[in-house]
This record gives C-alpha cells, structure tokens and sequence, in this order.
C-alpha cells in the first residue's frame, strides 16, 4: 500500500524519450527485424547510392597544364632501360651493378644520389605490438651479410623550394631477376624524373626511390621510410663497421669509378613527404582495347588515402592519357545470379520512382549495379582485412597519402615504338600527377578519407555506409535491454524475498569476461607455438586450436558451478557484442560491418535448443556454424570463388598474414568475435 | 621655407653638376661614399654565381650634419630612431647548396640565408627599451620593405640569443620568417636605397625576370652605425648585396656536339641577365665587376694545361694566372684590368685568382658586356664547410617527435684537422644556435648525441649549453649550443625530442594544413676563419668588396627549414560546428523551459480530466500512455491493453496504408 503513492510519483515523470525506448524494448522482436533487415538492404543499396568523384581541392588543378615530357626524356629512357635488360643479360652480378647503373643515370640527369642499405626484417608476431610502431626494439640478433639490400634514392631539389616538402615516387623492381615489366617501370620513372630535373615549376623536391625488392616489395619501401622517419643513431656503427659491405664490394666496377663522388652511403633526405606514387607495370592485360590503370589503395587498417589523389590519379589517366582506370574487384561477383537478381529489383524501383517524380535519380543499370557491388565488397574485403595492398601502405603508417599505380599495357611491348609510346603515357601521367601534388600548398585534408569505392570514379562516403552498420548494430543494445528486464520480471515473480536480486547480472558478467579473456589468451597464443621450431602449418593450426579448447575447459571450470539464468546471459552476451563492434567500428569500420553482417543475426537470434522451437534451433545452428571464425573464412572463398581449395593450411597463412601486417581484424576475431560465438554455442547448449 | 628651397635648388644643381662630371663625384661629396661591384663566379655544377654589392658610407652627423646627398634618408632616419648599432636583413628565396656551391667562402658564409626572412639587429638603448625599439623596427622596416616583417613583433617570433649568435651584448635581437615569399616587390623598395636605383650602373642587369628564375636568390642588407658612439668614426655604412645563382643557357654551339658533359656552359653577363651595363652609376665613387676562379678550379686547371703540354708546349708557367690568356681553359671576352691572387690559401697546391674589370669608360654607345668561354673540360669542387649539416625530423604522427641534426665530416676538413695538429686529441668546435616555436615544445632534457653511431655521454661533447625553454604563447625556446667533436669522427647527431602542442582556433594561419615551420639553425665553426687574402701585384685594392672579402669571420651554415604537420581543426566545416551548437542549445533550452513550466499535480488532473474525454486519438494516446507506464508495475494489466493497443495501431497503421496507396496509385496514373 506504501507504494502506490511513490508509483504514481513516478508515473508521470517518464519522458517521451523514456517512453519512447520503453516502447522499442517492449517490441524488441519487431525493432530487430526491421532493424536488421533494413542494415542489409542499406548494405545492398550501397551501389545504387555512391556518389561520383570530385576534385575537392581547387589547388591541384589536375590537367590544368600540359603535358611537357619530350622525345629527349623518353629516348633517354629508352637507352636506360636497354642498358638495363643488357646488364641483366650480360652480368652475373646484376644484383650489385642494377643499383649502380641506376644510380648513374639519376646523378648523370643531375638528381642527388645516395645508397640505402637495408637488411631484411621478416615481418613477425609481436603480441603486443598492435597499434605501436614496430621499430622500438632494437634487438635484431642475427644479422647475416646474406640479407643485404640496396635502395637507390635520387632527390631532386626543386630550383627554388624551401625544401620542405617531398614527393616520393617509388618504383619497386628485383635487381636480381630483372622483368621486363620492371624495366618499363623504372624507364617510366626514369622519363618522369629526367622532366623533373629541368622544370622550373617545382616547389617540392621530388625524391625517386628505386625500391630493391629483392625481399618483397613492401619491406623495401618500409624498410626506407624507417630509416628516413626515424633512424636509430645505435646501428650506424654496427651497420658500416662489419664486414657485410668488405666482401660484396670487392668485385669493383668501373661504374662505381665514374659515380663514386656523386653517390653518398647516407641517407639524403627532403622534407615532409606530402604524396607518394608507386609505380608498376603490370602483364599486358587480356580485356579492353585501351591500356589500363589499376589503383590500388588500400593500407593497413583499412586506412585509406585522401579521395582527392585517387580522384587526380583517375581524371588524369581518363582524360589526360586515355588510360582504362580500374580498381580491383572481385571477378566472380560480376556474373553471380543473385546479384543481378537484386540489380534488377532495384533497376525496377528506380524506374518506378522515375516514372512518379523525374527528379527522383534513383536506379542504376544492372551491369552497373553488379560491377559497382563486385568493387565495393573487394574494397570493403581489403579494408576489412587490413593487409594493404601494396607498397604504398608502407607510407600510410606515416600519416603519408599514397597510391600504387599499376599499368597494364593492352598488348605485349616488343616493338620499340610501341614502347616508347607507352613510356611516354606513363611519364606524362607521372608528370601530371606530380604537377597536381606540386601545386598543393597544404597536405591533403579537403575530401576524404573514409570512403570504399565502387568504381574508379564512383565512391560511398562514411557518412552513407555507416548507416547500414547503425543499423545493423542498433537492435543489440534494444534487445540486451529488453532480455533484461524479462529477466528481471520473472525474478520478481519467483524470488521477491531475495536481497541484491538487482546484482543478479554479475554472475553472467563474470562468465562473458572470463570468455573474453580466453580469446585474449587465444590471440596471444600463436606467439608461444612460433617457439616451437620446425611445425608444420597444419599442426601449429591444429596445436593452436587444441590450447584453446584446453584453456576453455579449464576456464570454464572457473565459473561452471553456478548456472546463469540464460536470458542474462543473452543479455549480456550482447551487450558486450554491441560494445566490441562499437569499438571495432572507430578503429577499422569495414571489418566492424563486416563482423556486424555474421554476428547480429547470430546474436539476435540464438536461443537454448530446449526452448527453441525445432525450426529456429536449426536455423540458430546454420548460423552458429557460419559465425566461426574459420567457417566463415571457408564460406566467403567459396562463395566469391576466391582461388585456391579450401585447406587448413590456407587459413593458417590467411591468420599469419593478419598478425604479420599488425592489423586490427586480428585483435577483433580473437577477442569480439571468437568469444561471442563461443557464448552463443554455450547459450544454445545451455540446460534451462 | 625659402632657405630649404634654397637648398633644394643647389641640391639639384649639385646633383646635376656631380652628374657631368663624373670623375670628380666622389671627391666632391665629401665622405659621402657609393660604390657599385659585382662578382661573378663559375660554380661547379654548371651555375654561375653573381653577387652584387652596393656599399653607401656616411660619415656621423656631428662632424657632417643631417643633410645627404646619396645615403638613403629613410634607413638614417631608421638608425637614428631606434639607435641601431648594426642591423642585417635577408629575403631569400631558394637554398643555398653547400656542398656544390661552397661552404667556406665568405660569400657563403655571409650570404647564404636561410629561405623567407632574417632579421637581426643591435641596439644602442638601455636594456628595458631594447623589445619596444625591436617592435617599432619591425613594423618600419615591413613598410619600407613590402613585406610581413611585422609578424616578428609578436614576442613570440624573436628571441634574444645569450651569446653564441655573435659576441655582442645582449641587445640583440634575432627573428626569422621561414614562409616569407620573396618577390620583385620586395626589390623595388631595396633598389629604392641605391642612388641610382636600377636606372643605371650595374644594378641595371637586374632584369627581373631573368633574376627571379635563377636558383637561388638572396637580397641582404647590412648596416652598422656608430652614430650613438662618443667618438665617432665611421658614421653609417650600408651594406647592400644580391647573391643570385643562375644557369646560364650555353652560348656555343660547341657545346653540343663536343661529347662530354663536362664543358662547363660559356656565358656573358647579356646572356645571363638579357641586359648590358651602359656605364656606371654616375654618382658611384667606384663601380667594378670581378671574376672570381676559385682555388681548386685554377689547380686542376693547370693539371690540365700540364697534361695538354705536349700538344703545345709554349706554356709551362708557375704563376698561374700568367697563362690564362686567349690560349688557356678559358678567355674573357673583355681583356682584364687588373689580376688579384689570394695570398692565404688553405690549398696548398691552389689560389683562387680574381679578374677585375673597371667600367669607367663604357657608355651607352659602347656598352660592358663581359663574356667567359671555356675551352676545355674542367671539374672542380668547391670548397665545403668543414662539416655537412642537416636537420631532419623524426617520428610520426600528431602526438610527438624529434628533431635530429646530423654532421658528418666532409674529406676537406678531415685533411685540414689532420694537417694541423696531429699530435694532441684534436677537437672541432661546432656552435649550434636554434630557435623553435612556442608549439613544438622541446624537452632539452631528452638530448642525445651520437657520434658515428655510438651513444656518447653529454658532458664530454657539449662544453657550452644555454637554454631558454618556450613558454606557451610568449617565447620561442632557444638553445645554444658549443660542440667539441673529436676531429676523427665521421658523423655526429644530436637528437631532441618535442611534443607538438595545440593552438587556439584564432592562433591558425589561413593554410594551417600545411603544417608550421621551425626556422633554420645557425651551424657556425669559430676554430674556422674565412679569409682570402688578396694582392695585386703593385697597390693594395680600393675595394670594399674585396676588403669585405679579406676581413676575418667565422664560417657560419644554415640548417633546413623544417615543416612540422600540427594537429588542425576542421575549418572546411563550420556547418558541423554550427549545428551541433545549435542542437545543444535546443536541447538545453528546451529540457530547462519543460522543467520550469511542468507543474507536476497540475499536470496529473490535467491527465485525469483528458481520461474523461473520448476522442478517438486522446483515447490511443492515453491507452498507449498507459501502457508505457503501467508495465513495470501492473504486469498482470499489461497484456490486454498491450493487445489492444496492437489492434488499434495496426488499425492506424491500415489507414495510413491505405492512403498512401491511394496517393501512390493518383501519382502514378496521374504522371
């Protein structure tokens, strides 16, 4: 009787806003559907609603100039990369004299030279590495002569710049086993540079990095950029003193005689890089009738360059050099049933709403709808994974905008006129895009960074993507809510007389962090097998796997005596699902919605099989199996057809090349992900 | 009023007589001094360097009166407001390149400037004046100049070096504008001070165009007083110079078709400016052009020559400017007036040699157009600072970095130090003076120095250490350093660490994006004196340039600008910032007025009354009301309404279908 006043108190009290998300808890069922449903199909319309490019920043000025590069570059290109293929032909000791006779050419067009001698650093596992940069041990024990590389650097020094900026241009190429393909890469760089040396419109120095990638193409360029960001002063001495350099020097050539003033063993340097380019030069492609341009842009993280130098890089190839501008996609997408079936369906709508309002530019065309789907899940895929694609992610991890270039001629050089021709394509998109970085006054900052596109010209910006992940992930927190105060209510019935009944979710508290910290333990695991010497993928995948399941029993035997109410369980099972991929979401959002698209549903809908009728168990079942981590890798190959059989060995690589690259998704399987699914299952097999 | 037309008149008479009759100007104006010279050099990698200097004289006031004829009024009347004893200003454009363009010279150490502005100057006012008259300078000296040199105003911008910027006391101020654009407008007003402008005399070959696109650029002046001295010597002296560096295009054909790359580009001064000089400036007391070969070039040219002797064996001298005649590496195109060779040579085996040319008797009609050719290939190298500086900086990211400065030797200084003293632990002494703004905020405690490679512990390099760290948005830090570095040693570093700080919004410049700079460092090795000395054969030289040339000064280097990315505000959007304001305020409005209005039992009969009424949306909302309230409490009473409330929204939700349908349908067969 003592209640009813103070409850009619408070009767009145709630606000809209409190009755208003009362309302969604009480119809929690319903809000996830809707919710969900339309986070997918948000996810489907992405195509449909990206937006075209722009140039954002007036200053670049893309094509605003023409094109200066004369037969006398290109001519010297060409007598470089013939002396090039015929050292490679000639000598054993390519290795040595490629970086030689490249430095002569770039201190003969009047750049400044200097060597940068590097020793491969595999990359490795550092558990507690994530999200530091990797460079503060300095423990590197075995230095073997054997791993030397050299990068040869030519900077130019724009006229009269301050020197305080850069722009980088990379061209990657294998002393060793020179390709034909380097080779026109090198000589595209090479006409480029030699128009560099002698315009007087520079402001910003330009440095030309002939990346040895003897040990892999992004070690090189890494390898470069630590040494020019942050050198340590401790390994000169030891890097110069000892004997490595003694023996490969011996053998001297009368290249070295000729240059030997003019080439320096240290590092030169120019400023802050404001826009790096690598260059490469890919097989003549089988499609189209034009040469084509493929960006790649991707770095680590998902981390991806500013809009406006993929924008630069594409009006330049379309309308300077009439380039085919590509960006990856994934191939067996574009002739998918499905795909097109939904292409069609929003085709229709679009044609539907057209026919109400001509205003209303709604719809694209199927093939356009299919092509657009088939890049945006490469790109969400690449981010998602944050392995960068290239070279270029090197220069990401130092806040530098980047881009790897890649062209493909349409038929096999053989000709020297068609060779030329290409160089001349090549050296003028260089030089224009150069030109553009030149003109910049500030870093890149106006258009931006967030984005995946869905063609060359055509992007989704963040503020459209993270729609469908809103509204992927706003059914959770409504549903762990609702879970709750279910849970509550029934307490009330049965244990009215309980003291703490408001402390009752502690108990499943307890049981979601020892999980979590399970998956922690999981992620630091492979760290140990790498001490185990001479394991074989498969068995260190096998060993790794059986840890876990040991630490999880032992964990569980933590916690099992008390049964948890299950609907707590859910309850908090979800919420802390809710909180990782809320997180994951600032960090990398590509794999944060990814990771939404397998575990929402799977959160939403997973049930104790006693409880659950035998249709949704089984449905429950089909996605608990997909949601594995290692299921879920299986099913995506399978589906998008990416190449290779299905092994244990494959996945293993794929889990290795997470953690080699640092990246976040790694962090987020082994401790959002891993242990959601495994609440999941135990909240299936739980015993009411 | 009459006598100060009076005066005018026999101003311009005086001005008009000393006009025609050129050769007695000088003596005329009575202490009163301009000479006009010009020096050019060929450098190593194909530029040629020409360094103009102007040098007006007056002598003090109390012995000569206010009244000038040629020194510039504006800068006496400077000197006299602020009581400068010295003063020295920079624009440049470009960097000076040490290692191919020497670092040893006095003109490289006196004239290579950091890029932007520099400014110092010496007061003669007690020491709580010194910042105001630094301030007032500024601000005349922007007017005067067209540029933004009051941005040094802000005490921020300048600092007050203790003692290793120059011996002088402590009213010296020092400050920088690494991101001044220098320009033709900067020119005009420096010109200005010239008597004769560019009207005449060798300022006449600055064609803007042709000096503007050269690779380096560097107007200074230079003055010292000592007005404000008890004895009065030498009154004022300005200091005019204009370094350029510039590629000359080459003359001859030859050049084309001999093979070899290394026959440096002939020039002449047409086809390096696109101008002539028509004579000299009438009212200059001298007005020379040199040649300056330096000491490398005119041994490896003899090393030349000597090769070449069998082919023609006529010419074997030891004195080596006797065989540069028509027949040697080179020729001018006008015969030399006069030989200088250097006396001190730090070359055992060279001595730099100056070629002087009198412009006296050219005219309009016979115009001074000096040409150089070269006969056969030569190389040589300057000669460099005794070590290669630069400064990088380290780290990435928004939250902290490093500046580095490395040193390492050059072979030249090697041999020097080695020549010298061999016996005892020979040290080099490296002078180290650098200002950083405000918002890169040094830990001078981090510093760390590392000589070839080796960590190395502070008290045994650092000899001298003065630091003023920043304050926040009052002083720059400055740190001044005196280095011993063990002569042996190949390369040195030292290493400080910074944290980047913020700034408030209005503290941005418009392209805050670009990032900020930290001014250049000033490198200078007192252990070295640059100096050449110069003899001709018979008579010591009348040339202030010359006299410059052979006075004693430390070799001093510049470091690069840095450019470090600060955080920065998203200034592209103030839409965000002005919605989100916007919806803060309502929201805080709005829940304040909602709990001031709300009358809680008021509000409760307000409710009981609304039950009573039965319309049909009063009813919905009350039952929907109801709902939302009564569940946590009434659980039995829950379902029911609950059930209800789904017919009756289904219902609703029916209709609303419906209409829609019915406006879809109308739109669709309308249109």
């Amino acid at each position: 009787m003592a209640s009813t006043p103070e409850t009619e108190d408070q009767k009145p009290k709630h606000r809209p806003i409190i009755r208003i998300g009362l309302l969604l808890i009480a119809h929690s069922f319903l809000f996830s559907v809707v919710c969900c449903t339309a986070g997918i199909v948000a996810l489907l319309l992405l195509p449909v609603l990206s937006k075209k490019t722009y140039v954002s920043e007036n200053a670049l000025m893309p094509g605003s100039a023409s094109p200066m590069i004369t037969d006398q570059d290109v001519s010297g290109a060409n007598r470089f990369m013939n002396e090039l293929t015929s050292l490679k032909l000639k000598s054993q000791r390519a290795g040595i004299e490629i970086p030689r006779l490249i430095a002569l050419h770039m201190a003969n067009l009047g750049g400044e030279v200097s060597y940068h001698k590097f020793q491969n650093h595999p990359n490795k596992f550092h558990p507690l590495h994530f999200f530091t940069s990797p460079d503060t041990e300095a423990n590197h024990v075995n230095k073997t002569c054997e791993s030397h590389a050299t990068n040869t650097v030519g900077i130019i020094r724009a006229p009269r710049g301050d020197g305080k900026e850069a722009i980088v241009l990379v061209t990657p190429y294998n002393p060793v086993n020179l390709s034909q393909n380097e080779a026109l890469s090198l000589g595209i760089a090479y006409s480029a540079f030699s128009l560099l040396t002698q315009v007087s419109w520079l402001a910003k120095d330009i440095i030309w990095l002939a990346a040895d990638s003897r040990y892999g193409q992004y070690n090189s360029v890494a390898a470069w950029l630590k040494d020019y960001h942050t050198p340590s002063f401790g390994d000169f001495g030891k890097l110069h003193g000892d004997g490595c350099h003694k023996s490969s020097d011996v053998p001297e050539s009368k290249l070295d005689m000729i240059i030997e003033t003019e080439v320096s063993d240290t590092l030169r340097r120019a400023g802050t890089m404001a826009a790096a380019l690598v260059i490469k030069v890919a097989n003549p492609g089988d499609e189209g009738e034009q040469d084509a341009l493929n960006i790649y842009a991707e770095a680590s993280n998902g981390q991806m360059p500013n809009l406006d130098l993929i924008n630069v890089v594409s009006y330049l190839a379309v309308h300077g050099q009439g380039l085919h501008v590509q960006v990856e996609k994934v191939v067996s997408l574009l002739d998918s049933k499905w795909l097109k079936f939904i292409g069609e369906v929003f085709e229709t709508v679009g044609k539907i709403a057209r026919s109400l309002n001509p205003q209303w530019k709604f719809g694209i065309p199927v093939k356009e709808y299919v092509e657009g789907s088939a890049t945006l899940v490469s790109s969400l895929y690449n981010q998602a994974l944050g392995v960068p694609t290239g070279s270029h992610g090197a220069f990401r991890d130092y806040q530098v905008d980047a881009i790897t270039m890649e062209i493909s001629p349409k038929i096999s050089y053989t000709s020297k006129n068609r060779q030329t021709q290409f160089l001349v394509r090549g050296g003028r998109l260089i030089e224009g895009v150069t030109r553009s970085v030149n003109n910049l006054l500030e870093k890149f900052h106006q258009s931006f960074f967030l984005y995946l596109l869905t063609s060359s010209n055509k992007f989704v910006s963040v503020g459209v993507y993270m729609i469908a992940f809103l509204l992927l992930v706003a059914p959770l927190p409504v549903l762990a809510a609702s879970l709750y105060s279910d849970a509550n209510q029934s307490n009330l019935e049965s244990e009215k007389n309980k003291p703490l009944k408001s402390w009752r979710w502690l108990y499943p508290t307890k049981t979601v962090f020892l999980i979590h910290l399970w998956g922690a333990i999981v992620s630091l695991l492979p760290y140990f097998i790498y001490q185990i010497p001479d394991s074989q993928p498969t068995s260190r995948l096998l060993i790794w796997a059986s840890l876990s399941l040991f630490l999880l029993t032992v964990l569980g035997s933590f916690s099992g005596s008390r049964s948890v109410q299950w609907t707590l369980l859910k309850s908090v099972t979800v919420s802390a699902a809710f909180i990782g991929l809320c997180l994951m979401s600032v960090i990398n959002f590509a794999t944060a919605e990814l990771g939404a698209l397998l575990l929402v549903p799977v959160c939403l809908m997973v049930k104790p099989w006693r409880v659950a009728g035998k249709i949704h168990s089984a449905l429950n079942l089909v996605l608990v199996i997909i949601g594995f981590p290692g299921a879920a890798f299986f099913v995506v190959k399978s589906a998008f057809g990416f190449q290779n059989g299905s092994s244990l060995v494959e996945f293993w690589y794929w889990v290795e090349s997470l953690w080699a690259w640092n990246s976040a998704t790694y962090i987020y399987i082994c401790m959002v992900h891993l242990p959601c699914w495994v609440l999941c299952i135990y909240i299936l097999l739980h015993p009411c | 009023m009459a006598r100060s037309l009076s005066f005018f008149v026999l101003l311009l008479f005086v001005l008009h007589v000393s006009s025609e009759s050129t050769g007695e100007v000088a003596e005329q104006l009575e202490g009163e001094e301009f000479t006009e010279e010009l020096l050019l050099r060929p450098l190593p990698d194909r530029k040629v360097l020409s360094h103009f200097h102007f040098e007006s004289k007056v002598p003090p006031t109390n012995s000569y009166g206010h009244h000038h004829r040629i020194f510039p009024k504006a800068i006496y009347q400077l000197v006299h407001k602020y009581r400068i004893k010295e003063m020295e200003l920079s624009f440049t454009q470009g960097r000076w390149n040490y290692d191919s363009w020497g670092g040893f010279d006095p003109i490289a150490s006196s004239n290579a400037k950091p890029p932007g502005v520099e400014l110092w100057a010496v007061f003669d006012v007690p020491p709580d004046q010194v910042d105001a008259s630094w301030k007032n300078l500024t601000h005349t000296l922007s007017g005067l100049f067209c540029a933004s040199i009051n941005f040094l105003e802000s005490s921020t911008a300048y600092c007050a070096p203790d003692w290793s910027f120059s011996s002088r006391s402590g009213n010296l101020r020092y400050g920088s504008l690494p991101r001044e654009a220098v320009c033709t407008e900067n020119l005009t007003p420096w010109l200005k001070l010239l008597p004769c402008r560019d009207k005449a005399g060798l300022s006449l070959l600055m064609d803007r165009p042709s000096i503007y696109n050269g690779f380096y650029h560097s107007q200074r002046l230079h003055l010292t007083s000592d007005e404000f001295d008890p004895v009065a010597l030498h009154g004022i002296v300005l200091e005019q110079t204009l370094t350029i560096v510039l590629q000359p295009d080459a003359l001859d054909t030859r050049a084309s078709f001999s093979s070899s790359r290394k026959l440096q580009p002939s020039w002449s001064m047409s086809s390096l400016f696109g101008k002539m000089v028509d004579g000299k400036c009438a009212l200059a007391k001298s007005s020379n052009v040199y040649v300056q070969i330096e000491g490398s070039l005119v041994h490896n040219m003899k090393d030349t020559w000597n090769n070449i002797e069998g082919y023609d064996g006529e010419i074997a001298q030891e004195v080596p400017y006797e065989g540069f005649g028509s027949n040697s590496n080179f020729k001018f195109s006008i015969a030399p007036d006069r030989v200088m060779k250097e006396t001190n040579s730090f070359h055992k085996d060279g001595y730099s040699v100056l070629y002087g040319f009198a412009i006296n008797h050219y005219h309009g009609s016979k115009p001074f157009d000096l040409g150089f050719w070269w006969n056969l290939p030569v190389t040589w190298s300057c000669v460099k600072a005794p070590l290669r500086v630069s400064r990088f900086l380290m780290g990435s990211g928004n939250e902290k970095g490093a500046i580095a400065l490395s040193l390492q030797s050059t072979e030249w200084s090697q041999s020097i130090l080695k020549a010298g003293k061999n016996e005892e632990k020979c040290n080099l002494r490296v002078d180290v003076f650098q200002v950083v703004p405000w918002y890169i905020k040094v830990y001078y405690h981090t510093t760390k120095i590392f000589v070839d490679g080796m960590p190395q512990a502070l008290e045994d390099i650092i000899e001298k250490m003065s630091v003023s760290p920043s304050e926040d948005k009052v002083s720059p830090g400055v740190m001044e350093l005196i280095l011993r570095l063990p002569c042996d040693m190949k390369s040195a570093s030292l290493t400080l660490e910074f944290d980047k700080g913020f700034l408030h919004i209005d503290e941005y410049p418009p392209d805050a994006n670009q990032g900020f700079d930290i001014p250049s460092a000033i490198i200078s090795y007192p252990d070295f004196q640059t100096r050449l000395q110069y003899k001709e054969d018979n008579a010591s030289i009348q040339s202030p340039m010359v006299s410059k040339m052979q006075e004693r000064r430390t070799v001093l280097s510049y470091t690069e600008v840095l450019l470090v990315p600060l955080t920065t505000p998203d200034f592209s959007m103030p839409y965000n910032v002005i919605t989100i304001t916007c919806t803060v305020f309502a929201l805080y409005f709005g829940s304040l007025l909602n709990a001031l209005r709300r009358r809680v039992n008021e509000e409760e009969r307000l409710l009981k009354s609304k039950d009573k009424r039965t319309g049909k949306l009063q009813l919905l909302l009350s039952k929907f009301l109801s709902k939302v309230r009564g569940k946590p409490w009434e659980p039995p009473s829950s379902t029911p309404p609950s059930s209800s409330s789904k017919f009756i929204s289904s219902k609703v939700i029916l209709k609303i279908l419906l209409v829609a349908a019915i406006a879809f349908g109308w739109r669709y067969y309308d249109g």
